[in-house]
């Protein structure tokens, strides 16, 4: 899946998970998992990388249930028109 | 680095309740850059108004007669302060107040006192009865509005706008109503507040961003601040803010501050919809009470105003403000000395005793 992930180089995003929005003023906070997600899709990589990823990292199983997970993650952020 | 302030500026509206006036973050922006050592004279129109007392915010303070009153008794009570305090610029903060101030320029520049507020003609373009009518020449989106001076009329807006539908009184208020009962119970609330017209608008569903800034009166705008709120009081009243990073914000204020050639401090209100389009739904001639936030995060719009009214050197480009910069409002009780009470209620002056340096 190719997502427009250009107004998400725009957030600010701290280590702790708390995301600004500068051009809204819109805030919000995510946790780790979101976290790396959140960058991952900033650097402008694909969804099904940024599963394996996620996987890897976190050490889950489910392959199903991360993506899943990270396609929800992915429609709460178009739903606040931060990708398209 | 801003030229150097050495003047007695009286501020009014220093009523700093729950629903603020601008007043004490104007005297804040004027004594928050370096530069200043003027002096800063605070008008209200109660003796327990608190920005008098606020600690270190003043250098003096007086009641003016209410607006009811009229611009004679006004211009009157500001000649009086004027050998009192030695008044050099006055920088009216509310729009009860900036009518009567546009009309008296020159006559208070003939007593030493300048101002830099906007022309009558461009208040009046910009109110709320008329501000629909600015979109064409401004090409900014103005939401569909109509002025009620009778019930009866409400009927005809409901079917025209649908519900809901936002009901503005002639100053300030707004409330977005329902049902036709709601239109009807703020038509006479507004009415009876702030007297006919009420204003009736299209209801619009989006994110409201406001913009302070400040236009030099050749259509330049001189500076500009663009913040959300992040919390209201039950009011409506912005209890917290944040300033945001949006072009279309600016370029929205720009337009308007080209269109009308205006001159001194403005808020316009914006709603922003899902979509991206941006509609103005208030503009206000005078700053926001939030616009401490302005110089708290780098561009002193207050200041730069002083100087334009003094007829000082302003800097050519301002700098950009930080974005993310945030404002928290806090509630406290501050300790005052009877005295000041007592100098209000009596003589309706304040004069502040002079530190001895030890």
């Amino acid at each position: 899946m190719t997502l427009d992930t250009t107004r998400l180089r725009d957030l600010a995003v701290s280590d702790g998970g708390f995301v600004f929005d500068p051009v809204t003023g819109q805030t919000f906070t995510v946790n780790d998992t979101g976290l790396f997600a959140l960058r991952a899709l900033k650097d402008a990589q694909r969804v099904d990388d940024i599963a394996a990823s996620l996987a890897s990292v976190f050490e889950v199983d489910g392959s199903e249930d991360i993506a899943r997970d990270l396609d929800g993650f992915v429609s709460r952020l178009r739903e606040q028109g931060l990708v398209r | 680095m801003m030229h150097a302030i050495d003047a007695t500026i009286a501020v009014t509206g220093v009523n700093a309740t729950d629903n603020p006036a601008p007043g004490v973050a104007v005297a804040r922006a004027l004594r928050h850059e370096p530069a200043f050592a003027g002096r800063v004279i605070g008008l209200g129109y109660e003796a327990l108004d608190p920005g008098f007392y606020a600690p270190g915010l003043l250098d003096g303070g007086a009641i003016l007669p209410y607006p009811s009153h009229g611009r004679a008794a006004f211009f009157e009570r500001v000649k009086e302060l004027q050998k009192v305090f030695g008044l050099e610029a006055l920088l009216p903060t509310l729009d009860s107040e900036l009518r009567s101030v546009a009309r008296l320029e020159s006559d208070l520049a003939a007593i030493g006192i300048r101002t830099f507020v906007p022309a009558l003609d461009t208040i009046e373009r910009a109110s709320k009865p008329q501000l629909h009518r600015l979109a064409d020449g401004a090409r900014i989106r103005v939401p569909d509005s109509e002025t009620v001076a009778a019930p009866d009329g409400l009927e005809k807006l409901v079917r025209r706008f649908g519900l809901p539908l936002v009901v503005k009184g002639l100053y300030y208020g707004a409330q977005i109503v329902h049902s036709e009962a709601d239109a009807l119970a703020a038509f006479h609330y507004f009415a009876a507040t702030w007297g006919v017209p009420v204003i009736v608008q299209r209801f619009i569903d989006g994110i409201e961003f406001n913009v302070a800034a400040l236009g030099d009166g050749t259509g330049r705008m001189r500076g500009a601040v663009a913040m959300r709120k992040l919390a209201l009081t039950d009011k409506g009243k912005g209890w917290s803010g944040v300033t945001v990073d949006n072009p279309d914000l600016m370029t929205l204020a720009e337009s308007v501050v080209g269109a009308l050639s205006w001159r001194g401090p403005l808020e316009v209100e914006v709603l922003s919809e899902q979509g991206g389009d941006m509609w103005v739904i208030e503009i206000n001639p005078r700053f926001p009470a939030w616009i401490y936030l302005a110089a708290g995060a780098g561009q002193n719009l207050p200041y730069v105003c002083a100087l334009l009214a003094l007829g000082l050197p302003t800097p050519r480009e301002l700098p950009p403000y930080r974005v993310g910069t945030m404002f928290v409002r806090i509630s406290l009780d501050q300790i005052a000395d009877l005295d000041t009470f007592a100098q209000l209620s009596a003589s309706g002056v304040l004069e502040m005793r002079q530190e001895t340096p030890a």
